[in-house]
C-alpha cells in the first residue's frame, strides 16, 4: 500500500525509513554512482530531507519500503530551482499550484505494482489539493517507464549525453492521466483515492501501523 | 464575473502597506469567499508574530492569553506541514483542545475550517485560513471547488505580508526572467498559448509552468492577468504597431 508521510513522521516507522534511505543509498549511489552522502547508518539522505518533505512511500506487507518519492512546495526551496535553472530557460518555477517530486526510487524487491502505485500515489494528491502540475528531474533513460503507464512528462530542457542524460519535466496532474494509469496497471482509482485517505482524512495516521505490524 | 472579482481583490492586496491594511483586506477576502472568518498569521519560533484576521480582537487576546496555540489542532497538527487540511482531519481527541473548541464556538468561531499552511523561500512558516459555518457536504463542495483559489490567495497574502514586514512595499518591482517577460509579451499579442508556445520553442505545459510562476511573482489571479499587469507595471513592453490619433 501507498502510505503519505511527512519527514518528521518517519521516526514512527523505523523499519519503513531505515529501509527506504538504504534502497535509495542503492539506488543513486550504487547503482546510478550520483554524488550523493551516504550517512554512518547507510542511508542516502540530502539537504532537501532536512527540510520535512512528503514522502509517498510503498510499504511492503512486511513494512518494508518497496519504492517512493519525495514531495516538495515550490514555493519553498527546490533543488529544480536550486540546481538545474540552466534546464529551464533561467526560471525559477515556483507557484502553489505546482508542487517538486524527486528522488524517485524503486526497491530491489519490489513487485510490479510499485511504480505505477507511486505515480498515481503523485498524481492523487495534485487532484485533491488542486495542484496542476508536478516538476521533477529524472534520466532520460527512464523515461519509458512513465510512457508505459501513459504520464509521460513534458520534456523542460534536457542536458549530457547517453545514460547520464538528465532532464527536467513536467507531470501534468489530470483525472485522464489518472485514469491513464489506472487502465495500464490496473489499481482502480478508488484503490488510490483510499491510500490518500488513509493517510489525510482523519488524525494521526503515522501513529497507525498495519495489522502485520501490530500482530 | 466571478474572475474580475479575484483579480480586483488581488490588486488591492498589492495596495496594502501596513499589517492594519492587510487586517481589513482580510474582510473583503472573507466577503469574496463569502465565509465567516478569515485568519492569516505567522509562526515565528523567535521573532514577532503578525497576524491579520476577521475573527473578534476580544477572541484574539482571549487566545493568546490562555496560551490556546499550544493546544490548538489547527496549529499543532498544521506545523512543519504544507497540505491545506480540512479542520475535520486534525486531532480534537484531547480534553484541552475540546475545551478549547468550544469557548472558540461561544466567541462566534465556526465549526468548519481549512487551513493552508506555507513554507516561504526564507524558510518562514504561516497559516491561511478560512472557517465557515455550514455542513460537512457543504464544506467539502466548497473546498473542493475552490481548492485551487484559495491556495492562490493565501499564497499572495504572505507574500504580501512579507514584503509589508520587510518593508519593501515601494520597492524595486517583480522580477522575471527575460524567458517569463518573453512568454508574457508574447501572450500580450493576443497569440494563442500553442502559438507562443510554438514560436518560443517550448511545449505548452512547458509554457504553462512559466506562465504560472509568473502569475505567482506578480501577485496575479490568471494569465490574462498577469499580462495586464505586467504591462502596467511596464515589466514588459507593448508591442506590435503604434496606435494612429
Amino acid at each position: 500500500m501507498i502510505r503519505y508521510l511527512y519527514a518528521d513522521q518517519l521516526s514512527k516507522v523505523t523499519v519503513l525509513a531505515d529501509s527506504m534511505f538504504k534502497d535509495r543509498a542503492a539506488q543513486f549511489k550504487h547503482r546510478l554512482d550520483w554524488e550523493v552522502t551516504i550517512d554512518e547508518n547507510g542511508w542516502e539522505v540530502d539537504q532537501y530531507d532536512v527540510l520535512n518533505p512528503l514522502y509517498a512511500i510503498w510499504q511492503n506487507p512486511d513494512g518494508s519500503h518497496g519504492g517512493s518519492l519525495r514531495i516538495l512546495p515550490t514555493v519553498g526551496r527546490t533543488m529544480t530551482a536550486e540546481h538545474f535553472l540552466h534546464l529551464t530557460d533561467g526560471v525559477r518555477i515556483a507557484s502553489p499550484l505546482i508542487w517538486e517530486c524527486t528522488r524517485f526510487c524503486l526497491s530491489p524487491r519490489a513487485s510490479v505494482d510499485v511504480a505505477p502505485a507511486l505515480m498515481a500515489a503523485g498524481i492523487e494528491l495534485g487532484l485533491r489539493f488542486g495542484l496542476e502540475q508536478a516538476v521533477g528531474v529524472v534520466y532520460a533513460h527512464t523515461l519509458p517507464l512513465y510512457r508505459r503507464f501513459g504520464w509521460m512528462p513534458d520534456l523542460v530542457g534536457a542536458s549530457g549525453e547517453g545514460r547520464e542524460r538528465i532532464c527536467v519535466g513536467l507531470w501534468p496532474m489530470s483525472e485522464e492521466a489518472r485514469a491513464e494509469i489506472a487502465r495500464k496497471s490496473g489499481i482502480p482509482v478508488s484503490v488510490m483515492r483510499r491510500w490518500f485517505d488513509a493517510s489525510f482524512a482523519g488524525p494521526a495516521a503515522e501513529t497507525r501501523e498495519p495489522h502485520s505490524l501490530a500482530a | 464575473m466571478e474572475q474580475a472579482g479575484l483579480e480586483a481583490l488581488l490588486e488591492r492586496l498589492q495596495t496594502t502597506k501596513s499589517i492594519e491594511e492587510l487586517q481589513v483586506w482580510t474582510h473583503e477576502v472573507r466577503d469574496y469567499f463569502n465565509v465567516t472568518h478569515v485568519v492569516y498569521h505567522t509562526v515565528t519560533h523567535k521573532g514577532e508574530q503578525i497576524g491579520a484576521f476577521t475573527y473578534s480582537l476580544e477572541w484574539a487576546r482571549r487566545y493568546v492569553e490562555k496560551d490556546y496555540r499550544s493546544v490548538d489542532p489547527v496549529v499543532v497538527g498544521g506545523l512543519r506541514r504544507f497540505h491545506p487540511m480540512d479542520w475535520k482531519s486534525l486531532d480534537w481527541s484531547s480534553p484541552q483542545a475540546r475545551a478549547m473548541a468550544r469557548d472558540a464556538a461561544a466567541h462566534g468561531i465556526a465549526n468548519q475550517g481549512w487551513t493552508v499552511p506555507i513554507w516561504g523561500p526564507s524558510g518562514e512558516f504561516a497559516f491561511f485560513i478560512l472557517n465557515h459555518a455550514t455542513d460537512d457536504a457543504g464544506w467539502s463542495r466548497f473546498t473542493q471547488a475552490k481548492g485551487k483559489e484559495i491556495l492562490l490567495v493565501s499564497h499572495l497574502m504572505h507574500q504580501q505580508a512579507m514584503r509589508i514586514i520587510n518593508k519593501e512595499t515601494d520597492g524595486p518591482t517583480t522580477e522575471l526572467s527575460p524567458r517569463e517577460r518573453e512568454a508574457l509579451t508574447q501572450l500580450s499579442l493576443g497569440q494563442s498559448r500553442a502559438a507562443v508556445a510554438d514560436v518560443l520553442h517550448i511545449s505548452e505545459n512547458t509554457l504553462r509552468a512559466y506562465i504560472d510562476s509568473a502569475r505567482h511573482k506578480l501577485g496575479a489571479a490568471n494569465v490574462t492577468h498577469a499580462v495586464a499587469l505586467a504591462l502596467a507595471r511596464g515589466i514588459i513592453i507593448p508591442k506590435g504597431p503604434l496606435p494612429k490619433y
